[in-house]
């Protein structure tokens, strides 16, 4: 069973990492695409954690990947309001 | 199960190419730094994937790289204005260094 939920939920991860890396590659302008990373980073990274919290042995790697994927999101939303700035001010070449 | 968990970790690192294609053509230097922290998180997916298969000891590098990741964007703000704060209201009175496209 649990075998089962580690398959459906890192394929759903990487689908979204997939779907996000695709929307990186394609969209036209900085600004979305910096929408599509941070969905790659938070869902996909997200379900990739939650399927493997299946195979953990013990309490303590289920502790340690929900760690790490707070910190994710944490410094995926930090970030790409920072870099958003920085990507302000400079002058828009395509 | 090992068979499925490397096959995702292969997912994962197509999607890192994709990431430094942008590093590589991204026209400004914020699409660079998105595709340097996406290579980082993919590398945080891939050190995931690969925990059960090797040693559970990868979730600790996986951490550490998480963190590396985020600090690396926030050297890229410093670079680009000297204060840092990036804020554009507070930019007008301290002109800028004028970034490279």
């Amino acid at each position: 069973m649990a075998d089962v939920a580690t398959v459906v939920l890192t394929g759903i991860g990487l689908f979204f990492f997939l779907a996000g890396t695709a929307g990186l590659m394609r969209f036209p302008d900085t600004f979305s695409r910096l929408h599509a990373l941070t969905k790659a980073d938070n869902l996909g990274l997200g379900f990739i954690a939650l399927g493997v919290a299946f195979q953990a042995a013990t309490w303590r790697e289920v502790a340690l990947l929900a760690l790490i994927w707070a910190l994710a999101l944490l410094a995926a939303g930090t970030v790409s309001q920072l870099v958003a700035r920085a990507a302000l001010g400079e002058e828009e070449t395509r | 199960m090992t068979l499925w968990l490397s096959f995702v970790a292969a997912g994962v690192l197509a999607s890192l190419a994709g990431a430094l294609w942008r590093v590589w053509r991204g026209p400004r230097r914020a699409d660079r730094m998105m595709g340097a922290q996406l290579v980082g998180t993919g590398g945080v997916a891939v050190l995931m994937l690969l925990a059960p298969l090797g040693s559970w000891a990868a979730l600790d590098v996986a951490l550490v790289l998480a963190l590396l990741a985020a600090l690396a964007a926030v050297g890229f703000v410093k670079a680009t204005s000297p204060d840092g704060a990036g804020d554009p209201e507070e930019e007008e009175e301290t002109p800028r260094r004028k970034a490279d496209g």
